[in-house]
C-alpha cells in the first residue's frame, strides 16, 4: 500500500478513506434515522391496511424483480447449450440466491425422476457400487459455504477493445452457495478403490452426458456429491438430485446430474478437457488440467450501469476470492493504482468462497478510476490484464483473473477501461 | 505419479477409511454387465470403445444426414464448432482449433459423438456408424484415408497431428 497522493484523514488517493470509516459513523447515521421517524405521525398507504397473506413459496419484492440472470445466451441451433450470469451489481453478501446463480449447460437441463437416477460407481474398485437417490442421502453428510466459478468467466476481457456490459454480464459466471453433500472419500471407500487408481471420470446425466476426469486425490481430499444447496434440495439447473462439487476448482468439473464415476489410472482426456477448457499458449502449445481458479477480485458497485449521484461519500463493495484457499487482503485504489488503500473485508472469510470486500470513498465529483486487487493465503496477489495475457494465445479466455479497472466520468457513469 | 504423489494418496486414503466407519453401506453391487450397459468411458489406449466399424466413405452420408446443419459442409462454414482445417495456425494471430488441427486423441472423437451427438437426438446413431462418422472427419482433416476402416483397435492407433503438443499442469510440480 502506498500512501502517495493521500491526503489528512485519507487511506489513499483520490479521495479512498479510512476501511473503518463506515463503522465509526455508524451510531451518528442510525441517531438521525430514528428522528427523523418520531418527527412527524404519518402513515403510509401501506400502513393504513393489512398486508398480504403468507404464500408457500416466496418471491422477491415486485420492486427488484428486475433482478435476473444477465448475458442469458446459447449456441446457435440449441436453447440449452450456453450460459446465464449472476447480476453481481444487484447483489451483495457472499451468497448467491439460487435463483441467481449462473448456468453452464452443454445440451440442456434434464427433467430427471429421483425414483430412477443412479449414481454408479465402477472401474479400479474392489466393489462396483450403485446408489439410488434415498440411499445417497441416509450418508452423512457435511456442508460448506463456496464458490462455483466458470474457468470461462471474465473471458470477454480478453478482447482487444474494451466492452461496455454490466459487471454480471463481464464476470458473472462466479456464484457462491451453501452446498451439502456427501463426502465423495465414503463412497470410494466403500467401493474399495484398487492400486493404481489415479483418475476418476465423472459423467452427467444430460443429453450430452458431460464428462470430465478428476484426479483421485482430489475426489478424496474435499469432493462431496452435492444434493441441497442454500437449504433446499438442489435445483434442476444445478444438477438435481445430485451433482459433483469440486471446491476451488473450474466449475466445469463439478458435473451436474452425476450418474457415473469411472476409476482409473489414466485422465480420459474428454471433449471438455481436451478440445474446451484447455489452455492454448502463444507458441501454440497448450496446457490441460488447469484446475484450480485464481485468485481474483472485482468490484461489484459501483459498476457499469450503477451511475454515482453527487459528489460525497459512497461504499465501495465487491468479492473476493481464490481457488486456493481464503482472501488475506484486498486492496482498493480510486486513482487507476497510483496508490492502494487496504479494503475492510466482512465477517465471513471463508475458504474457497466468496468474500465481501467494502470501502469508503469521498468522491470529489471529478474524473476516477476504480480498481480492486486480492492476495489470498497462499501469498498470491491477483495480476493485471497484462501478467495474464502474457504468454497467452490471442483467443485463449480460460482462467482470466486480471484486475477489473472501472472508469467513473464526472458524470457518474462507470465504464470498463484497460488501464 | 512421483512417490510423494503416491504417499499422499495413501494418507487421504487412510483418513477416508477412518470417516467410513459410520457410513451405512447402502451401494448395490453393480455386476460387469451391468457396468458394460451403463459405461461410456473410452480411453486414449481405445479402452471402453465398443464393437463396431466403419469407414469415411459411410461416414459421408452420416454426416450429410446428422452433422452438416449445424457443422457445415465438410466440417467447415456451419453455425457451430468449425470440424475441420487451421492446421499451422495455433501459434499465428486466429488459432482456429479443430479436431485436425487441435485435438490430442482420435478416441475422444468417436468417446463424444457416442455420448453427446447428434445434438438433438444423441444415442440415436449405431456403432457402426459412429465409427464411420469419426472416420469421417478425420479423412475431411487428412489423417485417414477414405477407404480406411476405424474400429475400436484402428482408432486408439490414430496419432492426431498435434498429439505433443500439451503440457500437463496436473500433477502440479
Amino acid at each position: 500500500m502506498t500512501e502517495q497522493s493521500a491526503g489528512p484523514g485519507y487511506a489513499a488517493g483520490n479521495g479512498l478513506l479510512d476501511r473503518r470509516f463506515f463503522l465509526k459513523t455508524a451510531v451518528a447515521g442510525g441517531a438521525g434515522l430514528l428522528s427523523a421517524a418520531v418527527a412527524g405521525k404519518e402513515r403510509e398507504a401501506w400502513m393504513r391496511v393489512p398486508g398480504a397473506g403468507m404464500s408457500e413459496s416466496g418471491a422477491p419484492s415486485r420492486h427488484t424483480a428486475h433482478i435476473r440472470r444477465v448475458g442469458v445466451s446459447s449456441k446457435p441451433g440449441t436453447v440449452g447449450s450456453g450460459v446465464s450470469r449472476t447480476p453481481l451489481e444487484h447483489l451483495d453478501g457472499i451468497i448467491t440466491p439460487s435463483r441467481l446463480h449462473f448456468e453452464r449447460h452443454h445440451s440442456g437441463i434434464p427433467d430427471i425422476d429421483p425414483g430412477r437416477h443412479r449414481l454408479y460407481l465402477s472401474g479400479l474398485v474392489e466393489r462396483p457400487l450403485r446408489f439410488s437417490v434415498d440411499a445417497l442421502l441416509r450418508y452423512p453428510q457435511v456442508s460448506r459455504i463456496q464458490f462455483l466459478e466458470c474457468a470461462g468467466n471474465s473471458g470477454a476481457l480478453i478482447a482487444p477493445q474494451p466492452r461496455q456490459q454490466s459487471c454480471g454480464e463481464l464476470h458473472g459466471l462466479i456464484s457462491a452457495s451453501e452446498w451439502g453433500g456427501v463426502p465423495l472419500a465414503l463412497l470410494l471407500d466403500e467401493a474399495g478403490v484398487k492400486p493404481g487408481a489415479a483418475w476418476v471420470i465423472a459423467d452427467g446425466a444430460d443429453a450430452a452426458m458431460m464428462s470430465r476426469s478428476v484426479p483421485l486425490a482430489k475426489m478424496l481430499d474435499d469432493a462431496i456429491v452435492a444434493v441441497s444447496q442454500n437449504g433446499e434440495p438442489l435445483r434442476p439447473a444445478n444438477g438435481y438430485p445430485m451433482r459433483l462439487f469440486l471446491p476451488g476448482w473450474e466449475g466445469n468439473m463439478s458435473v451436474k446430474w452425476l450418474r457415473s464415476l469411472r476409476v482409473t489410472a489414466a485422465p480420459a482426456m474428454t471433449k471438455d478437457e481436451t478440445s474446451k477448457y484447455s489452455d492454448l499458449k502463444a507458441d501454440g502449445r497448450a496446457d490441460l488440467f488447469t484446475f484450480p481458479m485464481a485468485v481474483k477480485s472485482v468490484i461489484t458497485s459501483p459498476s457499469p450501469g450503477l451511475r454515482l449521484g453527487p459528489r460525497g461519500l459512497y461504499q465501495l463493495s465487491g468479492i473476493a476470492w481464490s481457488g486456493a484457499g481464503r482472501i488475506r487482503r484486498v486492496e482498493v485504489s480510486a486513482d487507476g493504482g497510483k496508490s492502494w488503500a487496504e479494503a475492510d473485508l466482512d465477517e465471513h472469510v471463508l475458504p474457497k468462497c466468496l468474500t465481501r470486500f467494502r470501502a469508503a470513498w469521498d468522491w470529489d465529483g471529478g474524473p476516477a478510476v476504480l480498481m480492486s486487487r486480492a492476495v489470498d493465503d497462499t501469498g498470491s496477489l491477483q495480476p493485471d490484464r497484462a501478467g495474464v495475457l502474457a504468454g497467452r494465445a490471442p483467443n485463449a479466455f480460460y482462467h482470466y483473473n486480471g484486475i477489473q479497472v472501472w472508469a467513473v466520468s464526472a458524470d457518474g457513469e462507470v465504464s470498463n477501461v484497460y488501464a | 505419479m512421483c512417490t510423494p504423489d503416491l504417499r499422499g494418496l495413501l494418507c487421504l486414503l487412510l483418513a477416508a477409511a477412518a470417516f467410513a466407519e459410520d457410513a451405512p453401506h447402502l451401494g448395490e453391487p453393480l455386476s460387469a454387465a451391468e457396468v458394460e450397459a451403463i459405461d461410456f468411458t473410452v480411453l486414449p489406449d481405445g479402452s471402453g470403445l465398443p464393437p463396431g466399424s466403419g469407414d469415411a466413405r459411410a461416414g459421408r452420408e452420416v454426416y450429410r444426414a446428422h452433422c452438416q446443419a449445424c457443422h457445415g459442409e465438410d466440417g467447415q462454414g456451419g453455425i457451430n464448432d468449425v470440424l475441420v482445417g487451421g492446421r499451422g495456425s495455433l501459434d499465428g494471430p486466429a488459432p482456429l482449433q479443430t479436431v485436425g488441427s487441435y485435438w490430442p486423441y482420435a478416441t475422444t472423437l468417436f468417446g463424444y459423438l457416442w455420448r453427446a451427438m447428434p445434438y438433438n437426438a444423441p444415442g440415436s446413431l449405431d456403432n457402426d456408424e459412429l465409427y464411420a462418422v469419426t472416420a469421417y472427419v478425420l479423412f475431411l482433416n487428412d489423417i485417414v484415408a477414405e477407404d480406411e476402416l476405424i474400429d475400436a483397435r484402428s482408432l486408439a492407433a490414430v496419432v492426431m497431428p498435434n498429439r505433443d503438443r500439451f503440457d500437463h499442469a496436473w500433477p502440479p510440480r
